[in-house]
């Protein structure tokens, strides 16, 4: 029935739709699994880290898919959000403050840090070409989370006090307690991220990206990745364009650190949860998702960090396998042989509709 | 095309969602535990029904201890130690008949040493229908664990994350010293026997344990009188070449490092030292524990090295002996502190169930409560504790005494 409405859609909204449908479908199943009481502890500890790796895979999509810039420094984005929202929950923990409303401010202070410091990358960078884009992140994420690792900040009667080199030349009075503690970061910050709260900004970070990508801003920045002589001749404003998507994509990122900020109790900047490996996990996810399907990269963010969980029953050979199956979800999705085979079989499953599509 | 992805999408989430429902399921049967019968754990809270039965069958015979820690990763070595360790541990006390008559289930868990998979791991115990949790081992993800175990109410001893900030909530106990301790203690080692008078430090200042015991030191050696003349970091991404740390502390005349971090960079920095012709003296405190065993390292090097640990291998003390031996038979090396500390752990554990009087059909909560108040009134020997035993104060802090030893001729020999 819903198809034949659909067929007078056009096509992107259609996919749109599809995408939207998907991630409210599969949160109330969660929903109604969890109030069943029939999902096991780990999935339900699971559930906001899947939110905030699609959010974060998201944003890299729109830089890569459709910017067509490679970041290797979304990690260090989703660092800057995840300090910034959680030194402003940690700085108003005690101010009576209303805990949402709390929330909703450190996500908006995250998500507009993370914007600024995209910026502040692009507006540089963004102006060369080639793959200069790919190195300074790349020297961005390692940079922030050293920089991170030897900050002190602290405070006490007398305001807030901030020192990079060790906790005793804060002086902090008595009455002082410290909020970022060097490597230990930040410690003791309320829990706040939820499911619902994570489904919610996943479908305004799609909203956002639905509505950039196809709207005149969209058609000119894919225009610039498609050929740049063309757009500039046209009179696209090439550095404008590029900092808006690079910056709105570093703030997705920044959305999914304040996620993943409120979701545990302590906050570190470490090299296996904001470090090098981790922007290439988010890019493993685009990858396989597909570049420029938005779809795809919450369905491989989902599965792939869901996978070395689910496979804790082979215990010590479980990384092992997971790399394996990455190597073979790579070659299922890319190896030309696997995309004839596909192609064939689905000609032999859905004879007509297969014809009509080619 | 279009459409065959449309159908691998629908595939893919329905893969998803069976993976949710049967994964809790086979991962439980997992268990590390050396006993047949792992397979009949609970499935925690699948469905209320199955769980109370089950966990009313599996749990009447025996208790759940599961452990969490790195198996993989950077930290794996300290991870598997401790895992080893309380796995012998597991072992004695179920062939002399368990405790109190129950036998234990032990399930290790990995967390990769990140505080998102520690939770992970956690949860999976839980479905796992964990009574009693043995860890984490490193500091970061014990905290975050400690947070969801005193939410849980389960009652959580750690052998080695030492920081205080893992002991904010009554319910953790911790077997190692905490790091101010060692900063405190290491300092005034040094002053007390007048080991020198230029002192330098190099530490990893993007590590908690190491720039947790610096911050301490340096304040107790400040009020000591001692003279620090140089202190120098590192991080994690910079640690294969100490160089110009050394060469700085060369500079500045110093007669003795002081080495808060881990044995696999001091093994570095004792060898760069050596071939740049530098001979200072070096002071190590507890991750300091194993630089003997390092491959491929030069054990003359570590000729002289103080250093303050709560073990020793070589000791002669005879559980410790008996450790030692049957480690070395079940995984070929020589245990560390860690390993050691795992041991204690679960002895600990099981004294303090033997104090509290508590049944494994007994809820997690309830068994938490009684083992939170037996934690203060036993004393347990341990093979860390030395001649005082191991005993705890409320707060989880555990008082047992550091030991300085120096290496020679490639064994720890007391100072004292």
């Amino acid at each position: 029935m819903k198809k034949f409405s659909l067929k007078n859609m056009k096509k992107t909204t259609k996919n749109n739709l599809i995408t939207y449908a998907m991630v409210i479908v599969a949160f109330a199943v969660v929903e109604f699994m969890v109030n069943g009481g029939m999902m096991s502890s780990l999935m339900q500890g699971l559930l906001v880290p899947l939110c905030t790796y699609s959010i974060v895979a998201v944003g890299l999509n729109l830089c890569v898919g459709y910017l067509g810039e490679l970041s290797l420094g979304h990690a260090g984005f989703m660092c800057v959000g995840a300090f910034s929202s959680a030194f402003f929950t940690k700085y108003m923990a005690n101010s009576g403050m209303n805990e949402t409303l709390r929330f909703v401010l450190a996500l908006i202070i995250g998500v507009l840090v993370a914007a600024v410091f995209g910026c502040l990358i692009g507006i540089p960078v963004l102006r060369l070409r080639g793959d200069y884009l790919a190195i300074v992140t790349l020297a961005f994420g390692e940079i922030i989370k050293n920089v991170i690792n030897v900050l002190y900040v602290g405070r006490d009667s007398n305001g807030i006090h901030l020192s990079i080199r060790d906790k005793a030349s804060l002086n902090l009075e008595e009455d002082g307690e410290m909020i970022i503690d060097g490597a230990k970061g930040i410690s003791r910050i309320s829990r706040q991220s939820t499911f619902v709260a994570g489904v919610i900004i996943l479908l305004i970070a799609l909203f956002v990206v639905f509505h950039l990508v196809n709207s005149r801003t969209g058609r000119a920045i894919m225009a610039i990745r498609d050929n740049r002589i063309a757009a500039e001749s046209v009179g696209v404003n090439i550095t404008r364009y590029k900092l808006l998507a690079f910056s709105i994509s570093a703030a997705i990122a920044g959305a999914g650190g304040v996620l993943y900020a409120h979701n545990l109790s302590t906050l570190t900047a470490l090299p296996a949860n904001f470090g090098y490996n981790m922007s290439i996990m988010i890019l493993v996810f685009v990858v396989l998702g597909g570049i420029g399907s938005f779809r795809g990269s919450i369905i491989a963010a989902v599965i792939l960090t869901m996978l070395p969980e689910v496979l804790r029953g082979l215990s010590d050979y479980r990384m092992l396998i997971y790399s394996i199956v990455l190597i073979a979800m790579m070659l299922f999705n890319w190896a030309p042989a696997s995309i004839e085979w596909r192609q064939r079989i689905s000609k032999r499953l859905f004879h007509k509709n297969a014809e009509e599509v080619q | 095309m279009k459409r065959m992805k449309k159908w691998l999408t629908v595939l893919m989430v329905l893969a998803l969602t069976v993976g949710c429902l049967a994964g809790c399921g086979s991962s439980s049967s997992s268990s590390s535990s050396s006993d047949s019968d792992a397979e009949d754990a609970t499935e925690g809270s699948a469905s209320a029904d199955a769980s109370s039965d089950s966990s009313g069958d599996s749990s009447a015979d025996a208790f759940y201890i599961g452990g969490i820690g790195p198996n993989t990763g950077a930290v794996a070595i300290y991870g598997v130690a401790a895992k080893n360790g309380a796995q012998i541990a597991v072992d004695e006390i179920n062939a002399a008949g368990g405790i109190n008559g129950y036998q234990i289930e032990y399930n290790f868990q990995d967390d990769q040493g990140d505080a998102e998979k520690a939770i992970n791991a956690y949860n999976t115990l839980k479905d796992w229908g964990m009574q009693i949790l043995y860890g984490t081992v490193t500091t970061i993800p014990c905290i975050a664990v400690a947070d969801q175990s005193a939410e849980d109410n389960i009652f959580q001893i750690t052998p080695s994350a030492s920081s205080t900030d893992v002991i904010v909530n009554d319910n953790v106990f911790q077997v190692c010293f905490t790091d101010p301790n060692q900063g405190i203690a290491s300092a005034q080692y040094i002053s007390e026997n007048s080991l020198g008078t230029k002192i330098g430090i190099i530490y990893d200042s993007s590590d908690v344990y190491s720039s947790g015991i610096e911050e301490k030191f340096v304040e107790t050696a400040e009020s000591l009188g001692l003279e620090i003349v140089s202190t120098e970091a590192f991080t994690a991404d910079s640690k294969t070449d100490f160089q110009t740390q050394l060469q700085k502390a060369q500079d500045a005349g110093v007669d003795i490092i002081f080495l808060p971090i881990y044995y696999q960079e001091a093994s570095i920095i004792l060898q760069q030292a050596d071939t740049m012709g530098y001979d200072p003296a070096f002071f190590g405190v507890d991750g300091m524990d194993g630089i003997l065993t390092v491959e491929n390292f030069d054990t003359s090097l570590a000729e002289g090295v103080m250093l303050l640990t709560p073990f020793s291998a070589d000791s002669e003390d005879e559980a410790t002996a008996a450790f030692v031996a049957t480690y070395e038979e079940e995984y070929g090396e020589t245990p560390n502190q860690f390993a050691a500390d795992g041991y204690d752990a679960i002895y600990t554990i099981k004294a303090a169930i033997e104090q509290a009087g508590v049944t494994p059909d007994m809820s997690a909560s309830d068994i938490c409560d009684a083992l939170m108040t037996a934690m203060t009134e036993i004393t347990v020997d341990g093979i860390t504790g030395g001649d005082a035993g191991l005993t705890w104060e409320a707060t989880g802090e555990v008082s047992k005494s550091p030991k300085a030893v120096v290496i020679q001729d490639g064994v720890y020999v007391g100072m004292d």
